[in-house]
């Protein structure tokens, strides 16, 4: 996503500064002369340009006050403050450096708030969907995955997926949106190692697999940069990590589970490496000529698909709820007990999604964050339209939950394709993903696979829906030189190389984006089953049957949902 | 001494117990059930699937009267719930051999 910086961003931030050399046209020409007795044969740029520090023996960064990435101007009247007429261009310049970083700071910060309350949503979305006496263990695995999936990200995820994220491939022109200090995260492993020209090893590879930098946020990753970006990375993972709770519940073993939530960064994060951290994925522009590599802005494969896929291979090794099917293998409905909740937790998660896909460009100079909300907005309003459609085309009422999972599906649908299509495109997205989230979950119904609350179908199938429909819609408007992408037939036919799909004329990426659509599928389905299988030897993942039919709050968890109500009924 | 016990439909207990009340009825004690009778239940839809719905939702009124009110109580629980569709419930009428007040100890008619 947001590794790949585009020209326009830099564009812009030129354009901010020649207007402010343009107000205050005294201040240049008074800087002007000491500059040029200086007689400097190279520009001397400042060291947050480079990213070096001036001594060598003292590097700037990591920098855990953020006091090396320009200075914040101080208006203050007493003398020890900035004093305007007494800037020169280069002062200037450092205080607007530094509100450049502050201003993406906060953005990316924010938004991440708001992806982490997403975690509330699906709480309510999968519980609401699950039976009275499953619903205290169902809300507590949607808890408890939250401090484990963090412990396990921090632990070892994080330098996993993001440890070498400096030697990514970027566009010309590029800079860290989040602050120089990212650049400490530059070491990893891969095939074949890049040299310079002096035959140093740069830190990058052609082929990148794993990040290896930032293990426990030790002091190598001491910057407040790094820990912006972790923390925005962090909370996306929670939300892969926490799809296969609903496809597995009311039947999944809590230990079992708790294994579970220390594993899955391991599998989401070397997948995210693949695509957001720098990795063979994202460099499939450079070394294939595919596009501008595998695109996914905000995460329907890294995310989405990923959860879904892992949703897929627990739902298929732990087997279907007792009652889901009856004797001649007919599928039967085990209606969830609370609607209202499930329509709750649905708008929270569209809440969200305004951090998750805005949020994505980790700058809120990025102007393109106005077409990302409302892309976001136009997919998952279709996405819901989408299902009522194919609800009625079938001669079904418009069943609630269903619906539900309708505009959750155009939402997880554009997450990839947000910064890249128009609306009209965006809300093509959505309608088809809520026609196909209708389909996808009477398919894997019929074919034995349980999934309570339709992750697979929202999460998976629509996770790869996302990813291909970057390689239809995308208009080449914006992403110029994504993944270090820019070629010189495109720029001569378009006027800049843009993520664009076969409908505007580049099919190599939409190839692109069916490679990418394959790995997450095959390496996350085979991760995830061979992970299940082996968890199960350690700990039996399925409860035993006189639990299941009791309920799992009582014996998994020791507290009912609602111990003033409970009536069961023992499901045969 | 009789005990009337009715179960009807939910939504005609307000009326029914305005015209219990019309007849000089002073109390009585409800309960929310589940049952069926030649109604059976039905089956509806959930995310695309059947699930059967095998037991509906009715309210049991129990009154108790002296042996004398006993017809007119029916009477006027039969005007009030019957909707004349399938479903509108029955009507038992129970001899009671002893009713005490527990607050005074009376007992007979006097403790209804």
């Amino acid at each position: 996503m947001c590794k790949a910086k585009t020209v326009w961003l830099f564009l812009s931030f030129l354009t901010i500064l020649a207007c402010a050399g343009a107000v205050r046209p005294a201040i240049a020409e008074e800087a002007a002369p000491p500059a040029a007795g200086a007689a400097a044969p190279a520009p001397k740029l400042p060291a947050y340009f480079t990213t070096t520090s001036p001594e060598p023996d003292k590097p700037l960064w990591p920098d855990p006050a953020g006091g090396n990435s320009g200075v914040w101007a101080t208006p203050a009247g007493d003398g020890k403050g900035d004093i305007p007429e007494k800037l020169s261009l280069p002062d200037l310049y450092d205080r607007i450096a530094h509100n450049l970083f502050s201003i993406n700071i906060v953005w990316v910060l924010v938004t991440g708030f708001l992806v982490m309350f997403m975690q509330a949503g699906f709480m309510f979305v999968e519980t609401g969907l699950c039976r009275a006496k499953n619903a205290a263990h169902t809300a507590a695995m949607n808890f408890m995955i939250y401090p484990l999936g963090c412990l396990a990200f921090w632990a070892y995820g994080f330098a996993i997926g993001w440890g070498n994220w400096w030697n990514g491939p970027v566009p010309p022109g590029w800079y860290a949106s989040l602050g120089p200090g990212l650049s400490v995260l530059s070491e990893g492993w891969g095939l074949g190692a890049a040299v310079d020209a002096a035959g140093k090893l740069t830190g990058a590879f052609t082929y990148g697999i794993i990040g290896a930098k930032g293990f426990f946020l030790t002091s190598a990753v001491n910057d407040v940069s790094v820990m912006v970006l972790f923390f925005f990375m962090m909370v996306f993972m929670d939300t892969t990590a926490t799809i296969p709770t609903g496809a597995m519940a009311e039947r999944w073993a809590w230990k079992n589970f708790c294994l579970y939530g220390l594993w899955i960064a391991l599998p989401y994060c070397i997948y995210a490496n693949w695509v957001w951290g720098g990795g063979w994925l994202a460099q499939g522009g450079l070394n294939w000529g595919l596009g501008h590599g595998a695109v996914d802005f905000a995460g329907s494969g890294v995310v989405h698909a990923m959860g879904g896929i892992i949703g897929l291979a627990g739902a298929m090794v732990i087997g279907a709820r007792i009652g889901k099917y009856d004797s001649h293998g007919r599928p039967k409905a085990l209606p969830g007990h609370n609607v209202p909740m499930v329509v709750l937790g649905t708008f929270i998660l569209a809440f969200g999604w305004f951090g998750f896909n805005p949020g994505s460009t980790l700058a809120g100079t990025d102007l393109r964050i106005g077409f990302v909300v409302v892309n976001t907005l136009l997919a998952s309003i279709t996405g819901a339209i989408g299902a009522h459609l194919a609800l009625s085309f079938k001669g079904l009422k418009p069943d609630p939950t269903m619906l539900c999972n309708g505009m959750l599906a155009g939402l997880v649908a554009i997450t990839a394709p947000c910064a890249f299509v128009n609306p009209v495109g965006a809300a093509i997205i959505g309608l088809v993903g809520g026609i196909l989230v209708v389909y996808s979950v009477f398919f894997w119904e019929a074919r034995g696979i349980d999934d309570p609350v339709g992750a697979i179908s929202v999460h998976g199938v629509n996770g790869l829906w996302g990813l291909l429909s970057v390689g239809i819609f995308a208009t080449g408007e914006y992403g110029a030189g994504w993944n270090g992408v820019v070629r010189d037939e495109m720029v001569k036919l378009y006027g800049a190389d843009g993520v664009r799909g076969l409908l505007y004329g580049d099919f190599s990426q939409f190839v692109m984006q069916i490679i990418d659509c394959a790995a997450v599928a095959i390496f996350g389905f085979i991760m995830a089953y061979v992970w299940f299988k082996v968890s199960d030897l350690i700990t039996p993942i399925r409860v035993d049957k006189e639990t299941e039919v009791e309920g799992l709050d009582g014996p998994e968890m020791g507290t009912l949902g609602y111990p003033d109500f409970q009536i069961h009924r023992g499901q045969e | 001494m009789k005990q009337i016990e009715a179960i009807i439909k939910p939504f005609k207990l307000d009326e029914v117990k305005e015209a219990l009340s019309k007849v000089g009825i002073q109390g009585m004690t409800i309960s929310e059930v589940k049952g069926f009778g030649r109604q059976k239940g039905h089956t509806e839809l959930y995310r695309g699937a059947e699930y059967s719905v095998d037991f509906l939702p009715k309210v049991k009124i129990q009154i108790l009267v002296p042996d004398e009110k006993a017809s007119q109580v029916v009477d006027a629980i039969l005007q009030t719930a019957r909707t004349g569709k399938i479903g509108d419930g029955k009507i038992f009428v129970i001899p009671v051999e002893e009713v005490i007040r527990i607050r005074t100890g009376e007992k007979g008619p006097d403790a209804i």
